[in-house]
């Protein structure tokens, strides 16, 4: 029978998980501010403009914003700020 | 993010060079992961009623055990294997005696925190120690004699194990006495499998990073569209005793007696040629106008190159620098045709330089692609030939190897 042998764990520590609650769903889209966020990735434009067509063709009583970060990779205070301010809700478009 | 029930819906990837036709089909067509229509889950995602577990979310503590089970050696392969612990080449298990040698190569405690690590900067940062880290390095196969250099490269900051679509991976360069300490090989085959020190170190790097971050693990934690060979090991030391030149650390302010490691994030591009011959300015410009924009050039030249191009009057890596960056050229259309660098606009819409000025050229307009400061140039090689390979790398971190002795 084969010698048994202890061996260390290679992984490091995963940080601790802290719960969030998820924002209060709208009754209805009509007549609601949306922001579709632009990761600003390359094309996410195009697709983004895509998804404000398609609003635009079948859920026109949805009023529909593109807004962008200031920059790629980087959590945009403002950006979040005014979606606060005037929107109800917000699509965030994530990859590419 | 102590949200697992985010709301979340996906297309098919890729959404990069795909027409405005093809990703309209993409919100026409079906969820790529539920199978539902995508707008019907973005629809929902939006109104649909919150239950009980959306109002808290999920809190919890992890953790990783510091000893495996006991187990036979060809289990205990298996087991780092199938856990993707290993870069799928065998590796030394790391016993207790063995990691307790190798952290006889450091005089810090093994408790200490060494850093944080993270495959790309919107995912969570894993924690790890002095005993992780020596961990990896004993399954890379090195010797407690490099130890300081393998935690050197842990504590930068930056992780050999990106999840980027663009597969990059992360170059070391070592700089000081430390090269010689432990016989790294900066002459014949410098960059291939010839030197223990070498090999071992930056395979040490790879390990410790995909499993000091959390994992890198293809299509979650790595999604990198072709992968990279740089990523098994790739880690050069500078041939400072035959080059005419200042070394790299001392370039960034350090002096000859320190132990530097620079961090370089790239490997995607290599171009290679020799030289300096009567031709050598257009091969060079060629070179230039084929990189990928968005990753500068990290030039490797055998001692031979870079003395021909002192008797070519650049007695300084920055005069050679300067003329690459005078000569790295294209045309705006070219520079801004590139998914990479469409991450620079939102920087030049804002007026930030030299981006501003790059997007206001006219697209047949010729433009400076880098700036001197984003290109670097090191020796290395046994002078059995007069080659030089110029490979993508951004240098992104310059940490001191003494400080971890």
């Amino acid at each position: 029978m084969s010698q048994l042998m202890t061996v260390h764990d290679p992984r490091g520590y995963p940080p601790k998980v802290v719960g969030k609650r998820l924002a209060p769903r709208l009754s209805t889209l009509d007549g609601k501010t949306i922001y579709l966020v632009d990761c600003l990735f390359d094309n996410t434009d195009v697709f983004m403009e895509q998804l404000r067509q398609w609003f635009a063709e079948r859920l026109p009583a949805v009023n529909v914003r593109t807004i962008r970060p200031k920059e790629t990779w980087s959590d945009d205070e403002q950006m979040r700020a005014a979606i606060a301010a005037d929107g109800d809700a917000a699509i965030l478009g994530v990859g590419l | 993010m102590g949200m697992p029930r985010l709301r979340q819906a996906y297309t098919p990837h890729p959404v990069v060079d795909q027409s405005p036709a093809h990703l309209r089909a993409y919100i026409d067509g079906n969820d790529a992961v539920s199978g539902r229509p995508f707008m019907q889950e973005v629809l929902e995602g939006l109104t649909s009623p919150l239950e009980d577990a959306d109002l808290t979310g999920l809190s919890f503590e992890r953790t990783t055990p510091r000893l495996i089970e006991p187990d036979t050696d060809d289990n205990l392969q298996r087991l780092f294997e199938e856990n993707r612990w290993t870069d799928m080449l065998p590796i030394v298990l790391p016993t207790e005696a063995r990691v307790e040698a190798m952290l006889r190569g450091t005089s810090h405690p093994p408790e200490k925190i060494v850093g944080r690590l993270r495959p790309t900067v919107f995912r969570e940062s894993w924690e790890f120690t002095v005993e992780k880290v020596a961990v990896n390095a004993v399954m890379a196969g090195a010797r407690p004699e490099y130890f300081p250099v393998i935690l050197a490269l842990a504590a930068s900051g930056m992780t050999a194990r990106s999840s980027s679509t663009t597969s990059f991976a992360t170059i070391p360069i070592i700089n000081g006495p430390i090269r010689n300490e432990i016989a790294m090989n900066s002459g014949i085959g410098a960059m291939g499998p010839y030197n223990h020190a070498n090999a071992t170190i930056g395979r040490a790097y790879g390990l410790l990073s995909q499993n000091l971050q959390g994992g890198s693990v293809p299509g979650d934690t790595y999604m990198g569209s072709q992968g990279n060979w740089y990523a098994y090991t790739a880690v050069l030391p500078e041939a400072e005793e035959r080059s005419p030149w200042q070394p790299l650390h001392m370039q960034k302010g350090f002096k000859p007696s320190d132990s530097v490691a620079s961090v370089f994030f790239g490997g995607w591009y290599t171009h290679a040629g020799y030289g300096p011959r009567a031709t050598w300015q257009e091969k060079m410009r060629h070179a230039l106008a084929a990189v990928e924009q968005y990753s500068p050039p990290l030039f490797v030249m055998d001692p031979i190159v870079a003395r021909g191009f002192v008797d070519l009057g650049f007695d300084t890596k920055e005069k050679l620098i300067d003329w690459c960056a005078e000569n790295a050229l294209l045309t705006a259309r070219e520079y801004w045709d590139n998914q990479s660098i469409q991450l620079l606009r939102p920087k030049a819409v804002a007026g930030v330089e030299p981006y501003a000025s790059r997007l206001k050229a006219r697209p047949d307009e010729i433009i400076k692609i880098y700036e001197p400061s984003d290109i670097n140039i090191v020796v290395a090689g046994g002078e059995t030939q007069g080659a030089w390979k110029m490979i993508s790398g951004a240098l992104r971190a310059t940490v001191s190897i003494d400080a971890w002795r």
